[in-house]
């Protein structure tokens, strides 16, 4: 039962403002070797918002926070929280021209970023008129910029202006967040999220999490995703410690943190586990502490199961599943994990989940149909695009309700446990992030020499999936797969990038012409 | 430093990875911070590490102090060759 101190607050960054006013001492993020208190990231939150609105961004302006997963990030997903602002996260992987598109699409009006990410922001800021400021974390020479962006300044200066924060109006209804997801048609779409939806997120999550305050959570994926930005959200909902790095490069080095901090919860993704799982030399480490592992983006091969019961003895493991549109959807309790291991179980709290048929028809045990999902979490739409929200929000049974049409492809068992069976679309998911074949292939086929290109996802023990590019070069052209590889590099995050470049003489086709990938492999 | 590690080092990050302007990579500059490799490039900079000179790299070894820098691979080359 919610303590009555406890109820959800109206708007996201009152969890904030209420662990700060209770716990104001607590150390509630440990980042790269530092230590924040409730009370300082509460503190360096007001005055980036009071900093945001010195500059004129007010309530419902969207602001870009391009950042790598840091202390400035999480100041900087609560500040603008604060300023009544959007807070739009873009990982810190993407180029110079994503970054643009993101910016103009969003309409940002501010950029939040770091003097390390300059060769990607510089150029995507400085063609990017709507921005009225730039505020750049660590030690940045504008000199060396080859663009300057417009309102240009140091984020350490702006807080210390000591602007006050903006009269704060907590409405529910308020976007909080625009979160860029990939589809098919290779243009990322801003999926809304209200304050009232990811709070309903947070409650539902923390509940089956059994989340509580000495909770120390380790947030490795970028806060730019959905499922690592809640990492923070329910860690500082609960008033738990956020330890945040930079991402799983460094395994080891990842592991002793987890130790060291004594950490409680973790959340991964199957590259990440099976990561771990392939380590021969983790011993030596007590990881008595963790008391859960949470998986989600694709199954957790049971063969990685057994494995991280033995790396974490009292860890139980929860397996999930959820989308963009609605931060979570379903789970499944750990006690059955052993028992369903290819199952992601029930409606989170809060939510209802359904399969239903072609004609809308639920569909009973053991039939494959599409997820529909009901409930508090779903997103408001997409960002400008009311067309693709008509498609994936639609009218609902309840009459005047709209639903999550998930797009995949589950079925229920006999005791009315989901099933995930395939994605719908052709979306690639390597490495836990979604990959857009139609993304890859467009910055395929812009290299210099190449006259088409395929790309599919193939199975991969580490990446869940790898990307595969087949290319058809033009009459003369040379290029080697590292060619293809440098050139992606360029143009897509990393985690985009094809592992596999294999060069033929043709792709097979449709009788319309189109492209047939059901033949390649 | 060893300079026929290094330039073999340098060579192989700034043809393997997306390095934009590799006159201009210092040998002590951060390759993650640059967004130079990542979680994979890293385990193709290991494998290229124990083809090249022959030593078995320990998953314990996998962190930032041997491998963030040019000149911190050079220094764990030497090292593990010593």
């Amino acid at each position: 039962m919610t303590r009555p101190d406890r109820a959800p607050p109206p708007s996201l960054d009152g969890y904030l403002a209420r662990s700060a006013a209770r716990l104001p001492d607590k150390a509630a993020l440990a980042c790269g070797g530092r230590r924040l208190t409730y009370a300082e990231i509460a503190g360096a939150a007001a005055a980036l918002a009071g900093a945001l609105a010195a500059r004129g961004v007010g309530r419902g302006d969207r602001v870009v926070v391009f950042m790598d997963n840091s202390a400035e990030a999480a100041v900087s997903f609560w500040g603008v929280l604060g300023a009544g602002a959007v807070a739009v996260m873009v990982n810190p992987l993407t180029k110079a021209d994503k970054l643009a598109y993101l910016i103009a699409d969003s309409g940002a009006r501010a950029l939040l970023t770091e003097a390390h990410l300059a060769p990607a922001f510089a150029p995507a800021a400085a063609r990017s008129p709507g921005l009225a400021a730039c505020l750049v974390a660590g030690a940045l020479d504008p000199a060396r910029l080859a663009a300057r962006p417009p309102g240009l300044g140091a984020f350490a200066a702006a807080l210390a202006e000591g602007a006050p924060p903006p009269p704060r109006r907590a409405d529910p209804a308020d976007l909080a967040a625009l979160i860029y997801t990939s589809g098919t048609t290779g243009e990322p779409k801003g999926v809304m999220h209200e304050h009232r939806g990811l709070v309903a997120a947070a409650e539902s999550i923390a509940a089956y999490l059994e989340n509580a305050e000495d909770d120390v959570c380790l947030g490795v994926l970028p806060l730019a995703f959905g499922y690592g930005l809640f990492q923070m959200i329910v860690a500082f909902a609960v008033g738990a410690r956020l330890v945040l790095e930079r991402g799983f490069a460094y395994p080891a080095k990842v592991l002793e943190v987890m130790a060291a901090e004594r950490v409680t919860g973790f959340a991964g993704v199957p590259a990440l586990y099976a990561m771990l799982a392939g380590m021969a030399s983790i011993g030596g480490y007590d990881f008595s502490s963790v008391r859960y592992l949470t998986n989600a983006a694709a199954a957790l091969p049971s063969k990685h199961v057994g494995r991280l019961r033995e790396i974490f003895p009292r860890a139980k493991i929860f397996s999930m599943y959820g989308q963009t549109e609605c931060i979570r959807a379903c789970y499944l309790p750990p006690e059955l994990v052993d028992r369903k291991p290819e199952s992601v179980g029930v409606a989170i709290p809060g939510a209802e989940a359904w399969v239903e048929g072609e004609a809308g028809e639920r569909l009973g045990p053991g039939e494959v149909g599409e997820l529909v999902l009901r409930g508090p979490t779903l997103m408001r739409g997409y960002w400008g695009r009311p067309a693709a929200t008509a498609l994936k929000l639609r009218p609902g049974p309840g009459g005047g309700e709209r639903v999550l049409h998930t797009g995949d492809r589950f079925r229920l068992d006999g005791e009315g446990h989901l099933h995930f069976v395939a994605r719908a679309d052709d979306v690639i998911k390597s490495r836990g992030e979604k990959v857009s074949p139609r993304e890859v292939e467009n910055a395929i086929v812009a290299i210099g020499g190449v006259r088409e290109a395929a790309v599919i996802g193939v199975p991969d023990p580490v990446l869940g999936q790898a990307v595969k590019a087949f290319v058809v070069l033009e009459a003369g052209a040379s290029l080697s797969e590292k060619d293809v590889q440098r050139e992606c590099q360029q143009r897509l995050e990393s985690f985009m990038v094809p592992k596999h470049v294999a060069f033929v003489a043709d792709l097979p086709k449709t009788d319309t012409g189109k492209i047939k990938k059901t033949g390649l492999a | 430093m060893t300079t026929a590690i290094r330039d073999e080092v340098r060579t192989f990050i700034t043809t393997n990875f997306y390095v934009p302007d590799a006159g201009a990579l210092a040998d002590d500059a951060s390759l993650l911070d640059l967004g130079v490799v990542d979680s994979t490039g890293v385990l193709e900079l290991v494998g290229f590490l124990e083809d090249k000179y022959g030593f078995k790299v320990d998953d314990a070894e996998l962190v930032p102090d041997n491998l963030d820098s040019i000149a911190r691979i050079v220094g764990f080359v030497e090292r593990k060759r010593a």
